[in-house]
């Protein structure tokens, strides 16, 4: 009997200080929503602390049950959390990370307007996913699953006095919405065919039906479902177009939400899944495709973006891309692995980003910036580190993650040399984009102007009275000892966060990513002998060089575009042409997407449902049998002459109506 | 014994009379006087066939009816010297107030 481990707890803490600090933040002072916000969700950390600690003692999955919620006939779901080595993994990324983000913002956020909000904000997402990373069941996983869509709405739209911010929170929302809708399907086929959302009850009755192949069916249909709503939340193709837009946030916002925990929800919702994903080929097949198409083609967005946050959003999608690649090979471990390893090094690049336009006055132009590293070293090492990270330099944490995918979307199964040479290129590229980064800030001569004006800041924080100034104060300066502290914190788990290996967290994660595989009619397991390499030891090795000589050189190209022989980009851009202006405007997708959907629907909308339906049905039928009844009302009102005779005259008329009547029908 | 039928014709008369002066007068009083005469004319009625049909009720209806004649006499009054006061008129014609 496993002890009673209070998992409603985590995420109900953050909740707490949510609740606090949004009903009466506005009246406390700002240590006070510090100590508020920052003291729940640490709670919350120590907590999964406290929990890993005992891990090795407990029988799992351990599920603890709070509450029931709905019941109807057979079918029932709970308040229920549920804990496997994949969510405690989760639960301590997403702890540990948002605590450290946390502690970033007292120091980036401090002299932002509504600070008590902010953080209340900050505090309601952690609740909303902690509850999807510890859901025991489809629904409630869907209810972490939307709330962090509207957490993530909030903070994009922070800043809500500016259009853009407030239209970005906008895009997210409805773009997430249609994702959410294949989501929602595939629990609904689930309800119907299964009669239940428990994870444990579905991966039952999954586990026990034959992996499906040829036409595809039941589980294809849920997989694909699925797919679509990870998509949405994870900013896949196609539906990834929100992730850029969201940058309109604060910066810790983009690193807590828009990198290292929300958007990797649907890459933990298809792990979770893998049981309906095992059996579905075809489905895998579309999560790898889709993966392995975003990597590339995000990547090749991000090479030509100037914002310094975008390069991190393309970036961001391209390695989530990385993660379904992975696990549309089947190779979970690696995604997960991947996905934390990310968590650790693409929060940290957005915070060393936040820390560089603090440090710029609100700059986030990278044409303007230059030659920083001298002023700001602490941001410069530590975005150093992480970018070392991202491109898969050894002895860094990414390397081991992303390699790890890489030998596997070549050696599983499911892989194919295709997914592996895409995702090497797109290794190099990534290596050439973050490097290119790297050089404009931090190498060469500064490019901005005067500092300490601040005029452009007005972008930053609207028109209201407490807009954000502060970035713009003094001359390029390194960020308060508050915001370094995570910086450095996750400079080191970015160097060693893949120390573990891929193998060792495999071996972690087997009990929970494989149950299903062993549980379903064990001559099929032996038909598919068990991910073995489907080369001999030395291949691995090699292809790992590839990929590291892939990161290096794109290191070398970054060097030699942007510091050695800066007027080259252009005369390459040139060269490019139409290609390269393809590229610059995101390959024209937005403005695609406005023509086909939105422009139609609004069209639609205006036409038909406003002007067609609205206007001349719905409105002109209640106006016309008002301007009906005002016309018969006017002719009659002239009976109403208020001569008390002419009245009398109609009585006595009326009853000498009546009369005759009732003589006229006695006499027949 | 007279006959009910030259009862009922003596209350039809009356009914007859009242309405008319109903319709025609233009003085607020005579109008009010119509309305007891068709009230009366009613009321002939009802002691007429409660006396051909040895019936209790038709008499007990007509007390009804006084009754009521009275208590609107006095209301009617009432509110007939208030108009009067107001408008310093007693035709009708000139009391339109009921008009939209």
């Amino acid at each position: 009997m496993t002890p009673n481990l209070y998992l409603w707890l985590i995420p109900v803490l953050p909740l707490a200080g949510a609740t606090i600090n949004g009903l009466f933040g506005k009246r406390f002072s700002r240590q006070t929503v510090l100590a508020i916000a920052l003291g729940f969700c640490g709670a919350a950390f120590v907590m999964a602390l406290w929990i890993a600690a005992q891990f090795s003692s407990l029988a799992l999955p351990h599920v603890e049950k709070l509450a029931s919620w709905i019941r109807a006939g057979d079918f029932q779901v709970d308040f229920a959390f549920y804990l496997d080595q994949l969510s405690l993994v989760m639960l301590l990324v997403v702890t540990g990370v948002g605590f450290l983000i946390h502690i970033y913002s007292v120091g980036y956020m401090w002299e932002e307007g509504g600070f008590y909000r902010f953080f209340a904000y900050l505090n309601l997402f952690m609740f909303f996913m902690l509850t999807l990373v510890l859901a025991s069941n489809y629904l409630l996983m869907f209810i972490g699953w939307e709330g962090v869509g509207l957490a993530s709405y909030l903070l994009i739209g922070f800043w809500f006095t500016k259009d853009s911010a407030a239209s970005a929170g906008k895009k997210a929302f409805i773009v997430n919405r249609i994702g959410d809708f294949g989501f929602l399907i595939a629990l609904f086929l689930m309800i119907k065919h299964f009669g239940s959302l428990n994870f444990a009850q579905v991966f039952r009755i999954v586990g026990g039906m034959p992996a499906e192949t040829g036409g595809g069916g039941l589980l294809t249909a849920i997989g694909l479902l699925l797919m679509v709503g990870a998509a949405g939340k994870s900013a896949q193709i196609p539906l990834y177009v929100w992730l850029p837009d969201a940058m309109e946030g604060p910066t810790p916002v983009s690193a807590l939400i828009h990198a290292a925990t929300m958007v990797t929800a649907g890459v933990y919702m298809v792990a979770r899944s893998h049981v309906v994903f095992d059996r579905a080929p075809q489905a895998l097949m579309v999560v790898a495709i889709i993966g392995t198409l975003t990597a590339l083609f995000a990547a090749t967005i991000g090479v030509c973006q100037t914002d310094i946050k975008k390069v991190l959003a393309y970036s961001t999608i391209s390695q989530l891309g990385y993660m379904f690649m992975a696990c549309g090979v089947a190779a979970y471990s690696a995604g997960i692995f991947h996905l934390m390893t990310h968590a650790f090094f693409k929060g940290l690049l957005f915070l060393a980003a936040g820390s560089v336009i603090h440090a710029v006055g609100g700059e986030q132009d990278m044409r303007k910036m230059g030659g920083l590293r001298h002023y700001i070293p602490w941001t410069f090492w530590t975005m150093t580190a992480a970018t070392f990270a991202i491109s898969g330099f050894p002895p860094f944490a990414g390397f081991f993650s992303k390699d790890a995918i890489l030998w596997k979307a070549y050696s599983s199964p499911y892989g194919s040399w295709v997914y592996w040479a895409i995702g090497v290129f797109t290794a190099f590229l990534t290596s050439f984009y973050m490097f290119r980064l790297w050089f404009l800030t931090f190498f060469g001569e500064y490019r901005g102007e005067a500092i300490g004006h601040g005029d452009h800041l007005q972008v930053v924080g609207g028109s209201r009275a407490t807009a954000p100034h502060e970035h713009g104060h003094g001359g390029i300066h390194e960020s308060p000892t508050v915001m370094l502290i995570p910086l450095v914190i996750l400079a080191v788990l970015s160097l060693c966060g893949g120390w573990i290996g891929a193998e060792r967290f495999d071996k972690f994660l087997l009990p929970a990513l494989h149950a299903g595989v062993t549980a379903y009619s064990p001559e099929e397991a032996a038909a598919t002998p068990a991910p073995e390499p489907k080369e001999h030891g030395g291949s691995e090795s090699l292809l790992t060089a590839i990929s590291v000589l892939a990161a290096a050189s794109g290191l070398f190209l970054a060097w030699l575009l942007y510091q050695r022989r800066p007027q080259l980009p252009q005369e390459i851009a040139h060269a490019l042409g139409g290609f390269y202006e393809a590229v610059v405007h995101k390959y024209y997708v937005d403005e695609i997407y406005a023509a086909v959907f939105v422009k139609p629907l609004i069209d639609g909308s205006t036409r038909i449902l406003w002007q067609g339906i609205d206007r001349d049905v719905i409105d002109a039928t209640v106006d016309n049998s008002a301007e009906g009844a005002r016309e018969v009302s006017d002719t009659m009102r002239h009976m109403q002459s208020g001569n008390l005779r002419s009245y009398a005259g109609w009585i006595a008329a009326g009853a000498a109506v009546v009369i005759a009547y009732m003589v006229w029908t006695g006499t027949r | 014994m007279v006959p009910l039928s030259y009862y009922l014709v003596l209350s039809g008369i009356l009914f007859a009379c009242g309405v008319t002066g109903f319709l025609i007068k233009r003085n607020i009083i005579a109008i009010f006087m119509s309305i007891e005469l068709m009230l009366n004319g009613v009321n002939l009625s009802f002691v007429a066939f409660a006396a051909q049909w040895h019936a209790l009720s038709g008499q007990i209806f007509v007390f009804f009816v006084m009754v009521v004649a009275a208590a609107e006499a006095a209301v009617g009054l009432a509110i007939i010297i208030a108009v009067y006061r107001t408008r310093e008129t007693l035709n009708v014609d000139r009391v339109n107030l009921l008009k939209l």
